[in-house]
């Protein structure tokens, strides 16, 4: 089951064209990463996908519902009702984490379960047990500012998972971390994907987008320069495509 | 002496409508509606950059002046604290107003990802932490506040120093000047001191 599609998105900052016409097709149980230089659009169309920033052009749609439509040249969003339904097949963990520092991490997690109606009990009861997953059990009653970046990022991944969503996005979500906790968010995210947890997770870490992904998306300027399972990345003529690699590697 | 209860009087009654009162005005002033963010700019702009005393005269005589009501000498009082609370939520607005917008993005893109409506995302996320960003300057605008009770004799309220200076007229002796003096002093260490207090009981957490 096809559980997002983007279809030919097109995004303008200051009429600077961002992303020119992107489709993106990811399918229940399906890890797709995506790769490319800074400033290529990879942020913005995963903010597009989540609808943090409206598409200029092209349609938009999760699990078979409709979320945006292009109409006439102009794109047209579901409505306030059908928009916070879509809403909840999808999560987003953020480069920078933000978690809600006034709130211990236990309420972090439990917080956005009760405004989705669950019951306190068993908003508590989720929370602990993804807390526990994450092996966050004793940080339960920490506040964000007393964990590591690892953890940080560990809690908000939980809180994510939390609302049971279909499909998690995760922006470079080891990149703000220092190089010894990378670590122990990226073995959630393999944790996750072993799981068959259905993910889109833009990444610089290629020998574990490699590991992880079903299928690569290379992209450059706005566009997708070359797409392919992990060994025909790796194995690809592009030169584009080599000489970004080589300069990771380099 | 019962100067000092009016002071004391004027400063919580105060506090106790401005505070409130600026956060409406603050969101007013951030409105998407240009009418309406107008009107609000407006108002704080009047209110901060004419002087207190000028405003508490205006309402004092307002009712008289602008309607025809002739006010019995209670309303002096009121007239004082409608101008205090009006003058201070100005005041106060443009605070909050700062605290809000300094609540990085991620705050609100967060909520809006884990399912929180606009109202929720302000009422649970973004209030919060405003508040905290803000006690430093509120306590510096409540201090203030303090010695502008002071203001209050401009229509003669029953008020610590003008009843001072009728002593000290009568007495011709400067220790009741002193007093009150002393007394505004004591007023703000406590009043600084409340501040500290509230603004550590804030710090379990670090923004
Ligand atoms: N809100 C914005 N306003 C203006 N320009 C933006 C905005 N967001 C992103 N951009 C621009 O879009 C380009 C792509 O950014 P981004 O999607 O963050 O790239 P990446 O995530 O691949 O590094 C950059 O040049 C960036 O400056
Ligand atoms: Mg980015």
């Amino acid at each position: 089951m096809e559980l997002v599609r983007a279809e030919n998105c097109r995004k303008s900052f200051d009429g600077e064209e961002i992303l020119g016409g992107i489709t993106l097709s990811v399918n229940e149980g399906e890890v797709v990463s995506v790769i490319g230089p800074s400033g290529s659009g990879k942020s913005t169309l995963l903010r597009c996908c989540c609808m943090l920033e409206t598409m200029d052009g092209g349609s938009l749609s999760f699990a078979g519902k409709s979320a945006a439509k292009e109409e006439g040249g102009k794109v047209v969003y579901a409505s306030h009702a059908e928009l916070k339904e879509i809403r909840k097949t999808f999560g987003l963990v953020f480069q920078n984490f933000n978690l809600f520092p006034h709130y211990s991490v236990l309420k972090n997690v439990m917080e956005p379960q009760m405004i989705a109606g669950k019951s306190k009990d068993e908003a508590e009861k989720k929370a602990l047990e993804c807390l526990e997953k994450l092996g966050l059990s004793d940080k339960a009653k920490s506040y964000p500012c007393q964990l590591s970046g690892g953890q940080q990022q560990r809690v908000s991944i939980a809180r994510a998972l939390a609302l049971e969503p279909k499909v998690l996005f995760f922006d470079e979500p080891t990149s703000a971390l220092d190089p010894e906790l990378t670590g122990e968010v990226l073995k959630v995210i393999r944790d996750l994907a072993a799981m068959h947890m259905t993910m889109i997770i833009v990444t610089h870490e290629m020998n574990f987008a490699r590991e992880v992904s079903d299928r690569m998306i290379f992209m450059e300027h706005g566009v997708i320069r070359a797409e392919g399972t992990p060994d025909e990345i790796f194995g690809s003529d592009d030169e584009r495509l080599k000489s970004f690699m080589g300069r990771l590697r380099g | 002496m019962s100067g000092m209860g009016v002071t004391v009087s004027i400063f919580l009654l105060t506090l106790l409508f401005s505070i409130p009162l600026g956060l409406p005005v603050s969101l007013a002033r951030m409105s998407r509606s240009k009418l309406v963010s107008i009107i609000a700019g407006a108002y704080v702009s009047v209110m901060r950059g004419t002087p207190l005393m000028l405003q508490i005269i205006v309402i004092y005589f307002l009712p008289y002046y602008g309607f025809g009501i002739s006010v019995t000498s209670d309303y002096r009082f009121v007239a004082v604290i409608i101008a205090f609370s009006l003058n201070y939520a100005a005041y106060f607005a443009e605070i909050y107003r700062s605290g809000i917008q300094s609540v990085p993005k991620g705050q609100y893109e967060a909520a809006q990802i884990l399912g929180y409506s606009r109202t929720q995302t302000f009422v649970k996320i973004i209030m919060p932490q405003m508040f905290k960003r803000v006690l430093p300057s509120m306590t510096n605008e409540i201090i203030t506040l303090v010695k502008d009770t002071s203001l209050s004799f401009a229509i003669a309220t029953a008020e610590m120093f003008t009843m001072a200076k009728q002593i000290a007229a009568s007495e011709a002796s400067l220790a009741p000047l002193m007093a009150a003096g002393l007394f505004y002093y004591i007023f703000n260490l406590l009043v600084a001191h409340v501040c500290k207090k509230v603004e550590k009981h804030y710090d379990y957490y670090r923004i």
